[in-house]
C-alpha cells in the first residue's frame, strides 16, 4: 500500500479506537445465522404446526411438502425433487440480501476485510471491486428485489393464515401470531427500504416535480432507507426466530400459548 | 542571483477568490492568456465563508426592486461615501452576473415558482438575496472554479493542454509587482510548497487578494487576509484609499479561543436575541443615542412586544445599527462587567422554546454546538466584535477598475476601494466581486490586446525582489543575544502577535487620538523588528518564513489605517472616533489617500512620525444629478453640505 | 543544530536522538513553569507529530499547552509558534467550511480545525498524521493533485442551449439532491479514506473517487443539464470511465465526511441504480440487441 511518494508511515493502521469490534460482531452475526439456517434448511423437518408454517419453508413447491391446509404448497416441482424444499424458495431471499447494498458492506468487511475498518489497510495486494466477474453480478439486486417482494407477499399470507388455530378455524391468535406479525412488518420494512426500491419509486426520476405522488413515494421510503442497516438485521433476527418458533412448536419443545 | 524561471503570459490574477476567478474567466474569454496565482489550494478562497446571499435587484420576491432602489441603499449604507459610478455599475450589472452563474451550473435555493429565491437582509428595502442556505460564497466558488475547469476542457479538446490559455498556480504567493519603466510587467512569485522563485511576465496584472483582517486580533477573516493586495499596490506606486474604513460586526464569537472572531448572525438578534451584561441587565436600553430616541423602545416590555406587533412598537436597541452596538459592547466589558470571556451574554434560551430555536437558527445552533459545546436552547452565547471587512482599497476606474497611476495594473473586490464607501452592506460584497472582478477581467484584457512589445521586468528589481523574499533566512544566522540593527532575531509569529494585539486595542472599533498615535509609535518598531524577522528550516513549504513575508504587507496596510483614522476627525461608517462621535458633512466628499512615501528618508522606517506612508487629502467627483435625483432632499441634507446641495 | 527562537525550544531530527531528548524536557519545564500554573483548565499534552518529507519521516514527540476549548490545529499551531516554526501544516478558515486541514488523528481522517481537545482524555497520546492517499510534501502537507486532475475529466454542467440567463426555472425539490453533493468543500478526506485508492495506487488512474464520482451524480440529477441532449451519457461514464464499479460501498467516505454528505446512499448507490438502468436491465439489453441487429 506504500506508493514511494507517500509519508513513510510502517504502521498498517493508528487507530488507537477499538475498530475491529463492528466487523467482529458483524461476521460473527452473520456467521450465526448462516450455521442456523444452513441447519434448518436441510434439515427438512419440523418446519410446520398448524397453524404456523416457518418462514424458510414458504412457498413450498414440491410434492415432498407437509401438506399445510390453505397453506402456499404449490407443487410446482412435482415428484422429483427429493430435497428438502425450503432449498429452492430460500436462494431468493438469499439473493436478495447476498446483494444488498447493506449487506454486502457487511460482508466486504466483516468476512473479506475490504477494508476492515476505515483508514485500516486491507491485507489484499490486488483490488478490483465489483467490475468484473463474480462481484459484477452484483448488479443485478433489483431483480431478486422483485422476487423479494414476492416472498414478502407469500409470508403476509402466512401471517394472516396464523389468525387460525391449529383446527383451521378461524379468529385466533396465538403468541405465533405475533411472532409471524412482528416478522412479516420487518420484512415487509426491510424489503421497501431497500436502495433498488427507493429508485425504482422515484429516485430515478430527474423532475419530481413532475411526479408529486412518486416524489412523495421516494420520500417515505427514502426514510425507511435512513435504517436499511437496522431493518436488515432486526429482519434477520425476526425471520430467524420465526422459524426456531415454529420449530419447538413441531418438536413439542414448547406449547403456543393461545390468547383467544 | 541564480536564474529564475520566468513564463509568458497576457494576464496574471493575483488571488482566486470570487473577484480573481470572475476575471480570469472573463480575461480568458477575450482570449488573453490567462494565469491565476493564489496562496491556499484552488477552491478554498476566503469567498467560501460567505453565508447570506449575492445582492442583485433581481426582483424575484418583490416586483418593487430595481437598480435604483439597490443603488440608494448602497449609497445610504456607505453614508454617502461611496464612489457613485462604482455603486451605479454595481445595482445595475449584478442581475446579469447572478443569472450568469446559472448557467455555470449554480444552483440557488427558489421561489415557488421556480426563479432565484431572495432574501431580506440589513439595509436592503427589498428581500434581495440570491442564496444557497447559509453556504452562498461556497456555492459561488465552486461554481466559478467548475466554470474555470469546464474552460480548460475546451482548451484540452483544442490545444491538447488544460492549462494552454488558463492556468491556476495554487499554493503560491506573489511578493511584488514587476514593473518597466512606469508600466507593469509581471510579478514576482514564490511557490510555498517547494520555496522556488519564478517570474510571470504579463502587461496587465489583477489584484483580486481580498482584505487585511489578520492585522487584528480578533477577526472573522482567515489567514490569508493579509492585506497582500493592498501592499503590492503600494510598492508598485499605486495609492489606496478609504483605509480608515474597517468594518466591525459586533456579535462574534468570543470562545473558544479556536474559533474566536467567527461570525454570530445578525437574525440572532432580528428573531429576538438579547444582550446582557454579568449583571444580567439589558445593557442596549443605556446605550440609545439621543437621536434614534424616538425609533427605539425604552422599556423591555415594548421592545418585547415589537417582534410581535412591529407597526404600534419600536424596536429594541438591540438592533441599533452595527457601530452602536460593538460601541456598547466594548463599553460594558471595559467597565467591567463583561462575560468570562471578554464579552457580553447573547440569549436566546431564555426567549423562544428549544425547538423554535433550532428551526430558526440551525446554523448557529449547530456552530455553538460543534465548535463551543455551548447549546444555546439552553446557555446564552458569549459575544464581542470581530474586524469582518474593509471597506477601503486600491483607487481605481470605477468604469475599468484600473488602478490609479499604474498602467496595466486592475484591482477588484474587497482589494478595491471605493464601492462601500464607509460601511459595506450585508451581501454587496458578493456582488461587488461579480460585477468588478469581470469588468477588470475584462479590460486587463483589452489592455493587454492593446499592448504591442512584451514586457521584460527590469532584472535588477527581480533580484532584489529576491533578496528581500530571502531575508528571513539570514536572520537566521544571528543568533539570540548576537547584535544585528541592535537586536537579536525576532519571532515572526510573536511579532504578528504583537501587532494584531496593537491593531485591536489602539485602531479597533473605538478610537482615539492618543491610542493611533500609540499604535504608530508600536508600528515603528515592529517595522524595526521585523527587519529582523528569522525563520529556520529550509524554503520547502515553510510556514515561518512565509509569515515573515506577509509581515511586510501586514505593517504597511496597518500603518494606511492607523494614519488614515488618525487624520480623519468625524465619525462615519466603519470609522468610529470617540472624540469626534458624529458624522460631519464636510468630510463627505473627502477621500484620504495614502502612498508609499518615497525616497525613504534615512530613518524613516523607525519612526512612527515619519514611516512609509505618505497620506494625502482628494476631494470625490460630485454626485451625478440623475443619480441625486433618487433621493429626498431631506435626506441629502444629512449627508451634502449646503454648498454641494445648491450646485 | 539550530538556533532558539525567542519562545521556545525546537525539536528536531529523529525522536529517539539524545539531543532531542533534552530539549523536550527543557521544554516540559518550561510549559510546567509559571506561565502556565495560573491558566485554569490548562494542562500539557502529548502529541506525536509526523515529520518529514517524500525521502522519509516520521513521528516526533511533543509536550505541548492545551487549553479549555481548543481544536487540534490550535496545538498544531502552538507548536508552529513554540517549538517548531517550520512545521508545515495547511489550513485556511479554521472554521470547517474551506476543507485545507485535512490530515489524520489518531488513524482517522479528520479536519484538524474540527476535531476539539476535549474528545481526548488527558494522559492519551495524540498522533497526527498526514493524508496518506496521497503523495507527502511536508511534514502534515500532502500533494492532492490528484483530486484536481481528477476534478478535469469529469465532463461539466451542459447548459441548455435554449435557455438564455434569467430563464432558468428550477423547483427546490429538483434541485434538493444536487444542493446537498454541492455542500462539499473538497476537503478530500473521502479520497484520502477510500481504500480503493488508498490501499492500491494502481487504482488511481481508472477510480475518481466518491468526491468526483458524487459530482456526476450531481450533474445527472441536476434538472437542466443537457447532456443527453449532447451525445453525453454521464451514467455510462460514471462506469466506464470513472470507475464506479470500484466502488464497494463500504461506506467510509460517508463515515469521514465532515459536512455530513450522505455520499453513499444519496450519490454513489442512485448512481450504480442509473448505471443498472441502462446496462444490466434485460430488457434493454434485448432492445438494444434487436435494435442494432436491425441497423
Amino acid at each position: 500500500m506504500h506508493a514511494a511518494s507517500r509519508a513513510a508511515i510502517p504502521a498498517r493502521h493508528l487507530r488507537t479506537d477499538r475498530w475491529w469490534l463492528a466487523p467482529a460482531c458483524t461476521a460473527a452475526g452473520l456467521l450465526a445465522f448462516v450455521v442456523y439456517s444452513t441447519w434448518r434448511a436441510f434439515a427438512n423437518a419440523d418446519y410446520y404446526h398448524a397453524p404456523y408454517v416457518s418462514p424458510f419453508y414458504s412457498p413450498c413447491l414440491a410434492e415432498n411438502c407437509h401438506t399445510m391446509r390453505g397453506g402456499p404448497n404449490w407443487e410446482i416441482f412435482g415428484s422429483w425433487w427429493g430435497l428438502s424444499p425450503a432449498l429452492l424458495i430460500l436462494i431468493f431471499p438469499l439473493g436478495f440480501r447476498l446483494t444488498c447494498y447493506y449487506y454486502r458492506k457487511a460482508y466486504y468487511r466483516g468476512f473479506w476485510a475490504s477494508p476492515p475498518a476505515c483508514a485500516v489497510a486491507e491485507p489484499h495486494k490486488k483490488y478490483t471491486g465489483e467490475t468484473r466477474f463474480p462481484l459484477i453480478l452484483q448488479n443485478i439486486h433489483r431483480y431478486f428485489f422483485y422476487f423479494a417482494v414476492l416472498v414478502a407477499l407469500v409470508l403476509t399470507y402466512d401471517t394472516a393464515l396464523a389468525f387460525r388455530d391449529e383446527h383451521y378455524a378461524w379468529g385466533h391468535m396465538g403468541l405465533g401470531t405475533l411472532v409471524f406479525l412482528a416478522n412479516i412488518v420487518l420484512i415487509w420494512a426491510y424489503t421497501l427500504s431497500c436502495h433498488s426500491c427507493r429508485h425504482i419509486v422515484g429516485g430515478r426520476l430527474r423532475h419530481f416535480s413532475k411526479h408529486p405522488v412518486r416524489y412523495r413515494l421516494w420520500g417515505w421510503v427514502g426514510k425507511l432507507n435512513e435504517r436499511h442497516m437496522l431493518l436488515a438485521w432486526c429482519s434477520l433476527f425476526s425471520v430467524g426466530f420465526a422459524d426456531l418458533y415454529v420449530y419447538l412448536l413441531a418438536t413439542g419443545a414448547f406449547a403456543d400459548p393461545r390468547f383467544f | 542571483m541564480a536564474h529564475v524561471d520566468r513564463q509568458a503570459w497576457d494576464v496574471v490574477v493575483v488571488g482566486a477568490g470570487g473577484a480573481g476567478l470572475r476575471a480570469a474567466i472573463e480575461a480568458r474569454e477575450a482570449g488573453m492568456r490567462t494565469a491565476v496565482i493564489c496562496k491556499s489550494l484552488f477552491g478554498k478562497a476566503h469567498t467560501v465563508m460567505a453565508e447570506g446571499g449575492i445582492a442583485a435587484s433581481m426582483a424575484n420576491v418583490n416586483e418593487g426592486d430595481s437598480w435604483q432602489v439597490h443603488f440608494r441603499d448602497t449609497m445610504r449604507g456607505g453614508k454617502f461615501l461611496n464612489h457613485w459610478r462604482m455603486a451605479e455599475l454595481h445595482a445595475r450589472e449584478a442581475p446579469d452576473r447572478v443569472w450568469e452563474l446559472e448557467t455555470w451550473g449554480a444552483l440557488f435555493d427558489r421561489t415557488p415558482d421556480g426563479r432565484i429565491s431572495q432574501r431580506n437582509f440589513g439595509g436592503h428595502e427589498y428581500p434581495r438575496l440570491a442564496h444557497v442556505g447559509d453556504r452562498t460564497g461556497l456555492e459561488l466558488i465552486r461554481t466559478l472554479q467548475q466554470k474555470i475547469v469546464s474552460l480548460q476542457q475546451e482548451d484540452e479538446r483544442e490545444f491538447g493542454a488544460h492549462d494552454a490559455r488558463l492556468k491556476v498556480f495554487q499554493e503560491c504567493t506573489v511578493t511584488r509587482v514587476l514593473k518597466e519603466g512606469d508600466k507593469v510587467a509581471g510579478a514576482f512569485c514564490y511557490e510555498r510548497e517547494s520555496g522556488r522563485f519564478f517570474v510571470l511576465e504579463a502587461p496587465a496584472v489583477v489584484l483580486a487578494t481580498g482584505g487585511i483582517g489578520k492585522s487584528f486580533k480578533v477577526t472573522s477573516n482567515s489567514w490569508e487576509y493579509t492585506g497582500d493586495g493592498h501592499a503590492l499596490a503600494l510598492l508598485a506606486g499605486a495609492p489606496l484609499i478609504n483605509m480608515e474604513f474597517v468594518q466591525f460586526h459586533p456579535t462574534g464569537m468570543v470562545w473558544p479561543p479556536s474559533v474566536k472572531g467567527i461570525l454570530v448572525t445578525e437574525s440572532v438578534r432580528g428573531d429576538g436575541g438579547v444582550l446582557r451584561n454579568s449583571d444580567g441587565r439589558r445593557f442596549m436600553f443605556d446605550y440609545i443615542p439621543d437621536v434614534f430616541k424616538e425609533k427605539y423602545a425604552q422599556t423591555e416590555e415594548e421592545g418585547d412586544r415589537w417582534y410581535d406587533d412591529p407597526d404600534n412598537n419600536r424596536r429594541p436597541p438591540e438592533l441599533l445599527p452595527r457601530d452602536e452596538v460593538a460601541r456598547a459592547i466594548n463599553a460594558e466589558v471595559k467597565a467591567g462587567r463583561g462575560s468570562p470571556h471578554g464579552g457580553v451574554f447573547l440569549d436566546v434560551s431564555t426567549r423562544m422554546p428549544a425547538e423554535v430555536i433550532k428551526r430558526r437558527l440551525p446554523s448557529m445552533h449547530h456552530q455553538f454546538k460543534e465548535l463551543a459545546d455551548v447549546d444555546i436552547t439552553a446557555e446564552p452565547m458569549e459575544v464581542g466584535p470581530t474586524c469582518h471587512y474593509v471597506m477601503g482599497g486600491v483607487d481605481v476606474d470605477p468604469d475599468t477598475a484600473a488602478a490609479n497611476g499604474v498602467p496595466g495594473l486592475f484591482a477588484a473586490g474587497e482589494v478595491a476601494g471605493g464601492m462601500h464607501g464607509s460601511n459595506r452592506l450585508g451581501g454587496n460584497s458578493l456582488s461587488d466581486l461579480l460585477v468588478f472582478g469581470r469588468r477588470a477581467g475584462l479590460h486587463a484584457a483589452e489592455y493587454a490586446a492593446a499592448v504591442t512589445a512584451r514586457p521584460d521586468p527590469d532584472e535588477r528589481a527581480i533580484d532584489a525582489a529576491e533578496a528581500e523574499a530571502l531575508r528571513p533566512f539570514s536572520a537566521e544566522d544571528q543568533r539570540p543575544g548576537a547584535v544585528h540593527d541592535g537586536g537579536p532575531a525576532e519571532n515572526p509569529y510573536t511579532l504578528h502577535q504583537e501587532l494584531q494585539q496593537a491593531m485591536n486595542d489602539l485602531v479597533g472599533i473605538i478610537r482615539r487620538e492618543g491610542e493611533m498615535a500609540e499604535a504608530l509609535d508600536r508600528l515603528a518598531g515592529l517595522r524595526v523588528r521585523a527587519r529582523r524577522a528569522g525563520v529556520e528550516g529550509h524554503r520547502q513549504y515553510n510556514p515561518g518564513w512565509h509569515l515573515s513575508i506577509d509581515l511586510r504587507n501586514m505593517l504597511l496596510v496597518s500603518e494606511c489605517v492607523a494614519r488614515a483614522a488618525l487624520e480623519r476627525e468625524e465619525s462615519r461608517g466603519g470609522h468610529t472616533r470617540d472624540d469626534h462621535p458624529t458624522m460631519d458633512r464636510r468630510w463627505r466628499n473627502i477621500n484620504l489617500v495614502c502612498e508609499l512615501a518615497d525616497g525613504r528618508a534615512e530613518g524613516a522606517e523607525a519612526d512612527p512620525a515619519l514611516g512609509q506612508i505618505r497620506l494625502t487629502r482628494r476631494e470625490t467627483p460630485p454626485i451625478r444629478p440623475d443619480l441625486l435625483e433618487l433621493f429626498e432632499k431631506e435626506e441629502l441634507m444629512k449627508y451634502l453640505t449646503d454648498e454641494e446641495l445648491s450646485r | 543544530m539550530s538556533s532558539q527562537m525567542a519562545n521556545g525550544q525546537r525539536t528536531d531530527g529523529p525522536a529517539a536522538g539524545g539531543d532531542t531528548a533534552d530539549a523536550r524536557r527543557t521544554a516540559v519545564q518550561q510549559a510546567d513553569g509559571p506561565g502556565s500554573a495560573g491558566t485554569s483548565g490548562a494542562y500539557l499534552a502529548h502529541f506525536r507529530v509526523w515529520r518529514g518529507d517524500a525521502d522519509g519521516g516520521g513521528l516526533e514527540d511533543f509536550r505541548v499547552e492545551v487549553h479549555e476549548g481548543e481544536v487540534v490545529l490550535d496545538i498544531i499551531h502552538r507548536l508552529q509558534a513554540t517549538q517548531a516554526s517550520d512545521l508545515a501544516v495547511r489550513w485556511n478558515c479554521k472554521a470547517g467550511k474551506c476543507g485545507s486541514c485535512s490530515a489524520e488523528i489518531n488513524g482517522r481522517p479528520r479536519l484538524l480545525c474540527m476535531t476539539r481537545m476535549s474528545v481526548f482524555g488527558r494522559t492519551e497520546t495524540i498522533t497526527v498524521t498526514p493524508m496518506r492517499a496521497f503523495p507527502v510534501i511536508r511534514d502534515l502537507v500532502t500533494d492532492v493533485s490528484f483530486n484536481y486532475t481528477k476534478a478535469r475529466e469529469i465532463p461539466s454542467f451542459v447548459p441548455p442551449a435554449e435557455l438564455g440567463p434569467g430563464e432558468y426555472r428550477m423547483q427546490q425539490e429538483d434541485v434538493n439532491r444536487s444542493q446537498e453533493f454541492r455542500k462539499c468543500i473538497e476537503c478530500f478526506l473521502c479520497q484520502n479514506t477510500c481504500h480503493v485508492v488508498r490501499d492500491h495506487e494502481e487504482n488511481k488512474p481508472v477510480f475518481a473517487g466518491p468526491r468526483f464520482l458524487m459530482r456526476i451524480a450531481e450533474l445527472d440529477m441536476h434538472p437542466l443539464d443537457a447532456a443527453p441532449d449532447n451525445g453525453l451519457d454521464r451514467r455510462r461514464t460514471a462506469q466506464d470511465d470513472h470507475g464506479l464499479g470500484y466502488c464497494n460501498i463500504t461506506k467510509c467516505c460517508t463515515e469521514v465526511c465532515p459536512e455530513n454528505i450522505k455520499i453513499t446512499d444519496n450519490a454513489l448507490i442512485p448512481l450504480k441504480e442509473r448505471a443498472v438502468d441502462r446496462k444490466y436491465d434485460p430488457l434493454v439489453w434485448l432492445g438494444n440487441k434487436i435494435r442494432r441487429r436491425g441497423e
